[in-house]
C-alpha cells in the first residue's frame, strides 16, 4: 500500500508543527525519517494516524483522498502506529492490550480470550516475536512492551506501520533484534516508517531518507549516498559534531561517596542494592543503564529527596545520609532533575521566579521581610545571559520557553555559584542539538573547575561522550565499571552489561 | 529480586522495609485486642451466651447455639495474642493481611457473645437487617465502580441516592411502586448525565462538580419536602415493596432468609453485582471501559471513544445510584424525609474503595458496613453498657479503620479523577 502526504500543515497554537509537508511512503520500503526533537516528526505521523487532523493538506491512499475523523479510521485505512511513548495498559495482559478496540467475541458480547491468545501466538511464529500473551504489560522489560506494540499493529493488520522513535528505550544488542523485526516486516510488504533524532540508526535501517527540520522537509536522499555529517546538517541546519571537546581528567580528592546504599520500592524490592562507588572531583561519571534500574532513585537519595533504607552517602567529608535537601544545596550540591515540568521549574512562575526558586531566601535577595524583586530580575537577567537562555523577557512564564531554554534556565539556577558536585539526570533528554551541545560544554566546565559531575542518562552515547568513569546500573546494582581514560571502550561490552549480561 | 521482612548488609546492619513495620504495628494491634478480649469480655462474661439459628415455624429448624461465654472468650484472646506475637517473629510478613481479618473477626464474635452472655440473641434476624442495610451502601459502591472504571470521580452519589429516594416518593405516590421505582432510576440517570457533561465535556474539576450536585439535590429536595410534602401529605405516601421469599432457597436455614426472603432492592443489588461483574470483566464493552480508565490514550489511539465511553458509564452509574435511592422510600417507609440517605453515598465510596473497585468487592465491603449498622441497632436490644451514641459510631468508626488503614496498596484506575484532553 502506498501512502502520500500533500501540503500537510499543522499548527499548536502560535507554534507551526509542520509546514507544508510533502512525503511518499511506499511498501516494501523503510523510509526513515530524520529530525530533532520538537522538528514535528510526531505530528506529522499523528496525523497520518488520525489521531489529529491536519490544518491543510490532504492524505492519498494509493492515489485516493482519504479523510481520517479518529484513530479508529486510520487502523480501518491499514496505518497503524508504535507511539513514542507506550500505549499500552499496565494492568492488562498482553493479548487484551494486543486485542482491545478489535475484539474476538462470542454470544452476549463474551470476551473470547481463547482465540486471542492463539491469535497473538501465530503473529508471534509468523515474525519472530516471542512475546507470552498471558503476561502483564507492567512486569514487562520495555523491549518487550515494544513488541507488544508492534504485535498490535500487526494485529490489525496494517500495511503501513510508524515506529516513532523505537529505539530510544532499547539496549544496543536489543536494537539489533529490532531491527532484524523491521527488515521482517519490510520483506513482508509493510511500509515501514521509522522515526528518530540518531544518525548511525536511520543510515542502518533506511531504504529511503527524508529529513525535518522545524517542520518543514529539508532533504531527502538515499542513504548509500548520504553521510552522517551532510544528514546532521540537514537536520540541524548548520555543520555539527557529535563529539564531545574535553581535555584529560584531573581527579582529586572524592567529592561524593556512596558505600552501601540500600532502598525499597514500593513492592518491598530493592531499588538500590548495596550500591558503593565514589565521585572524585575533576571528574566526571556516567550512569549508564536502561531506564528503571534504579537511576532515578539513586539520584533522588544523592540529593537527599528520598531516605535510603541503608547505607552512607559522604559529601566533601561530611556525612550528609541524614542531611536535608537544602543543607545539601548550600553545601554546593547542583541538581539538573530528569524531568524539568515536574521537578525542574515551575512553568507558570516567571523565568525570573524560577532563577531564585533554590535561593530566594538568601539575605542577597531580601528586603526587610519582603523579596527584592529588582535584584531578583536583575539577577535573573544576567544568568540568562551567562547561560544562553533566549527569553524575550524574565516576566515571561517559564512554560513558555522552549525545550532547551527552560532546561538552559535550570542548568544556569543550578550552576551560577559555588558548586562542588553537580548531579545531573537526563541532563539534554528532549532537546535539540545546539542546546545539547551547550549543556555538555557546561558540565565539561564545571568539570575544569574542580567539581565531581555525576551523569545519569539513558543514552549511551552521551553517557560515552562526556563520562571519564562509566558505572552500569542493572536492577539496582552497579554491574560494571569503565574507565575510558585508558584507551576507547567498547560499545557492545557497556551495551551488554546494560542488559544485565554477567560479565 | 529478594523480598523478606529483615535483610541483613554486609556490614551487618539491619535493613527496615515498610512490610516489615506493617507486621509489626498489626502485631501490636492484634496484642491490643487481645488484651481487651480478655480481661474485659472473657472476664466480665458469665452465663452462656444463644444464638436462636431458625424460627420454631421455619420448616428445617436448626437447634439454637448455645457458647458459654467466659471460656469462649478467654480462647479468642488467647487466639488474638498467638496471632499477635507471630507478627513478630521471622516470617510474620506473609500473614499481615490474613492475620488481621481473622482478628477482627474473632474480635466481633468475642463482643457478641459478651453482649449477649446470660440472654439470647437471633443470628438470623441480625444477618437479615445487615443485608437490608448493605443494599443502598452497596448500590451506592456500584455505582462509583461503574464511574471511577471510566475514570470518573463520582462524588455525587449521595445526591443521586437522595434524588432517587424522592423522586421514588414522589412518583410512587402518584404513579404506584413500579413507576417511582423507574422515575427513581431515570432521574439518577440523569444526574449522571449531568455529572458527565460537567467534567467530560466541560473539564470541571470533578470534585466540585460532585459537591454541587448533592448540595443542590439536598436542597432542592429538603424544600420540597418541607413546603410541599408537608401540606399535601398524599404526594409523599408511597406503596413499599413487601419481602417475598424464593420457594426452597428461603427455607436454608441461616442464610435463607438473609438472602432469598428479602424485597426487590436485594434482589436487584445482587443481580445488578453480578451483571456488572460480568460485564466488566468479561466483555468486550466492559474491557474497553476498562481501558479508558486506565489508559485514556491508549484506548483513544485504539479507535475507542473515550468521551462517549465516559458518559455512558457515568450515566449507568447514575442509573444505579437511583435505583439504590429508591429503596431508602420504595424499599423500606414509603415516605420521604430530608437528608434521609444520611451519608450513606459516600460510605458506598468507602465501599467501592475497600472492595477495590470491584462490584464484588464493594458488596461485600458494603456487608461489612450493613453488619456494622445493623449490630449497632440490635445491640441496643440487648441492653449491653455502651451507649448507643457510641454504638451508631460504629459503621464509621469501621470506615476509617477499614479505609485508612487496611487497603494497603489497592490502586485506583490509573487515570482517575483526570480529565482526558485530546490534542
Ligand atoms: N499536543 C500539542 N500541543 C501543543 N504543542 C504541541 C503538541 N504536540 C507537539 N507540539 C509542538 O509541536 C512541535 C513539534 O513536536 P513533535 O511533533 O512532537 O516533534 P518531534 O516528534 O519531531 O520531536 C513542538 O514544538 C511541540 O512543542
Ligand atoms: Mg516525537
Amino acid at each position: 500500500m502506498d501512502v502520500e502526504l500533500r501540503g500537510i500543515t499543522k499548527r499548536f497554537g502560535p507554534v507551526v508543527a509542520n509546514d507544508g509537508i510533502n512525503l511518499q511512503i511506499r511498501a516494501g520500503e523503510v523510509l526513515g525519517l530524520l529530525g530533532e526533537n520538537g522538528a514535528g516528526k510526531s505530528t506529522m505521523m499523528n496525523i497520518l494516524s488520525g489521531l489529529y487532523a491536519p490544518d491543510t493538506g490532504d492524505i492519498l491512499i494509493n492515489g485516493k483522498k482519504v479523510v481520517f475523523e479518529d484513530p479508529g479510521d486510520g487502523i480501518a485505512a491499514g496505518i497503524g502506529m508504535v507511539h513514542q511513548h507506550f500505549m499500552l495498559v499496565p494492568v492488562f495482559t498482553v493479548a487484551e492490550n494486543v486485542i482491545l478496540g478489535v475484539e474476538p467475541t462470542g454470544r452476549f458480547d463474551y470476551l473470547d480470550l481463547k482465540t486471542a491468545r492463539k491469535q497473538v501466538r501465530d503473529i508471534n511464529d509468523r515474525y519472530g516475536l516471542e512475546v507470552d500473551p498471558d503476561a502483564l504489560i507492567e512486569t514487562l522489560p520495555v523491549g518487550i512492551q515494544q513488541r507488544v506494540e508492534i504485535l498490535k499493529v500487526l494485529f490489525r493488520s496494517a500495511d503501513v506501520i510508524i515506529l516513532d522513535e523505537p529505539t530510544a528505550v532499547l539496549t544496543p544488542q536489543e536494537v539489533e533484534d529490532f531491527f532484524d523485526i523491521v527488515r521482517s516486516l519490510r520483506d513482508a510488504g509493510k511500509a515501514i516508517v521509522f522515526i528518530t533524532h540518531k544518525l548511525h540508526e536511520i543510515l542502518e535501517i533506511s531504504d529511503r531518507i527524508s529529513v525535518l527540520r522545524h517542520g518543514r522537509i529539508t532533504g531527502e536522499g538515499d542513504p548509500a549516498k548520504l553521510t552522517t555529517e551532510t544528514l546532521a546538517e540537514m537536520m540541524v541546519g548548520r555543520p555539527v559534531s557529535f563529539t564531545v571537546d574535553k581535555s584529560p581528567p584531573h581527579p582529586g580528592r572524592p567529592m561524593l561517596s556512596v558505600s552501601d546504599l540500600c532502598l525499597f520500592d514500593a513492592h518491598d524490592d530493592f531499588a538500590l542494592d548495596h550500591v558503593n562507588f565514589e565521585v572524585h572531583s575533576g571528574e566526571v561519571v556516567g550512569i549508564a543503564g536502561v531506564q528503571g534500574n534504579g537511576q532515578t532513585e539513586l539520584v533522588e537519595t544523592i540529593t537527599g529527596l528520598t531516605r535510603p533504607a541503608s547505607g552512607m552517602i559522604r559529601f566533601d567529608d561530611e556525612n550528609v545520609t541524614r542531611a536535608s535537601v537544602r543543607d545539601r544545596h548550600r553545601m554546593g550540591m547542583a541538581h539538573i532533575p530528569e524531568d524539568r515540568l515536574r521537578s525542574g521549574m515551575i512553568s507558570n512562575f516567571t523565568v525570573a521566579e524560577n532563577m531564585v526558586l533554590n535561593s530566594y531566601y538568601a539575605p542577597a535577595y531580601s528586603k526587610g521581610p519582603e523579596i527584592d524583586w529588582p535584584k531578583v530580575q536583575a539577577t535573573a537577567a544576567q544568568y540568562c545571559v551567562d547561560f544562553d537562555v533566549r527569553t524575550p523577557s524574565v516576566f515571561l512564564p517559564a512554560g513558555n520557553l522552549s525545550g532547551g531554554n527552560q532546561q538552559k534556565m535550570v542548568v544556569a539556577r543550578e550552576l551560577e555559584r559555588e558548586t562542588k558536585l553537580v548531579v545531573a539526570s537526563q541532563p539534554t533528554r528532549g532537546l535539540d542539538v545546539g542546546s545539547i551541545e551547550y549543556i555538555h560544554e557546561r558540565l565539561i566546565a564545571a568539570r575544569d573547575e574542580g567539581d565531581g559531575v555525576l551523569i545519569v542518562s539513558s543514552e549511551l552515547d552521551e553517557i560515552m561522550g562526556l563520562s571519564d568513569r562509566i558505572l552500569v546500573m542493572f536492577e539496582g546494582r552497579i554491574v560494571a565499571e569503565f574507565d575510558t581514560t585508558k584507551g576507547p571502550i567498547d560499545r557492545n561490552a557497556v551495551g551488554l552489561a546494560m542488559a544485565g549480561a554477567s560479565s | 529480586m529478594i523480598s523478606s521482612q529483615t535483610q541483613s548488609t554486609q556490614s551487618g546492619t539491619t535493613l527496615d522495609s515498610g512490610k516489615a513495620r506493617q507486621a509489626r504495628i498489626t502485631g501490636a494491634i492484634l496484642l491490643a485486642l487481645a488484651c481487651l478480649v480478655l480481661f474485659v469480655f472473657g472476664m466480665d462474661a458469665s452465663g452462656d451466651a444463644t444464638f436462636r439459628l431458625s424460627r420454631p415455624t421455619d420448616p428445617w429448624a436448626v437447634p439454637n447455639l448455645v457458647v458459654p461465654a467466659g471460656p469462649f472468650n478467654y480462647i479468642a484472646g488467647a487466639i488474638l495474642a498467638f496471632l499477635g506475637v507471630r507478627q513478630f517473629l521471622q516470617g510474620g510478613v506473609r500473614w499481615t493481611s490474613l492475620s488481621l481479618g481473622l482478628g477482627l473477626a474473632i474480635l466481633v464474635m468475642a463482643f457478641l457473645v459478651w453482649a449477649t452472655a446470660g440472654k439470647a440473641f437471633s443470628l438470623t434476624g441480625m444477618l437479615q437487617a445487615t443485608m437490608v442495610r448493605a443494599v443502598p451502601i452497596a448500590l451506592g459502591g456500584l455505582a462509583g465502580v461503574l464511574c471511577e472504571r471510566v475514570a470518573v470521580v463520582n462524588i455525587a452519589i449521595e445526591g443521586m441516592l437522595l434524588a432517587g429516594a424522592f423522586t421514588g416518593a414522589l412518583i410512587g405516590s402518584l404513579l404506584g411502586g413500579w413507576g417511582g421505582l423507574a422515575a427513581a432510576v431515570v432521574v439518577g440517570g440523569a444526574f449522571g448525565f449531568i455529572l458527565a457533561a460537567l467534567v467530560v465535556t466541560y473539564r470541571m474539576d470533578q470534585i466540585i462538580a460532585g459537591v454541587v450536585i448533592n448540595l443542590f439535590v439536598l436542597g432542592l429536595t429538603s424544600y420540597v419536602s418541607s413546603q410541599v410534602f408537608s401540606e399535601y401529605r398524599h404526594l409523599n405516601n408511597a406503596p413499599v415493596f413487601r419481602a417475598f421469599k424464593i420457594p426452597l432457597l428461603g427455607d436454608i436455614p441461616v442464610i435463607g432468609p438473609m438472602l432469598f426472603k428479602q424485597n426487590l432492592f436485594v434482589y436487584g443489588a445482587l443481580i445488578l453485582v453480578a451483571i456488572s461483574t460480568y460485564y466488566l470483566f468479561f466483555t468486550r464493552n466492559g474491557l474497553r471501559a476498562r481501558a479508558v480508565g486506565e489508559h485514556p490514550e491508549a484506548a483513544d489511539t485504539l479507535g475507542i471513544n473515550v468521551y462517549r465511553t465516559r458518559y455512558i458509564h457515568v450515566t449507568l452509574g447514575g442509573m444505579v445510584a437511583g435505583f439504590g435511592g429508591a429503596w431508602f422510600t420504595l424499599g423500606s417507609v414509603g415516605r420521604f424525609d430530608e437528608n434521609m440517605t444520611g451519608g450513606r453515598g459516600f460510605i458506598g465510596l468507602a465501599a467501592m474503595i475497600f472492595g477495590r473497585w470491584h462490584p464484588v468487592g464493594a458488596l461485600a465491603a458494603a456487608l461489612v458496613f450493613g453488619f456494622a449498622d445493623s449490630l449497632q441497632q440490635k445491640l441496643a436490644l440487648l441492653r449491653t453498657p455502651i451507649p448507643s451514641e457510641f454504638l451508631a459510631m460504629s459503621p464509621y468508626i469501621a470506615t476509617i479503620i477499614v479505609v485508612a488503614g487496611f487497603i494497603g496498596k489497592a490502586q485506583p484506575p490509573a487515570a482517575d479523577g483526570k480529565p482526558y484532553v485530546k490534542e
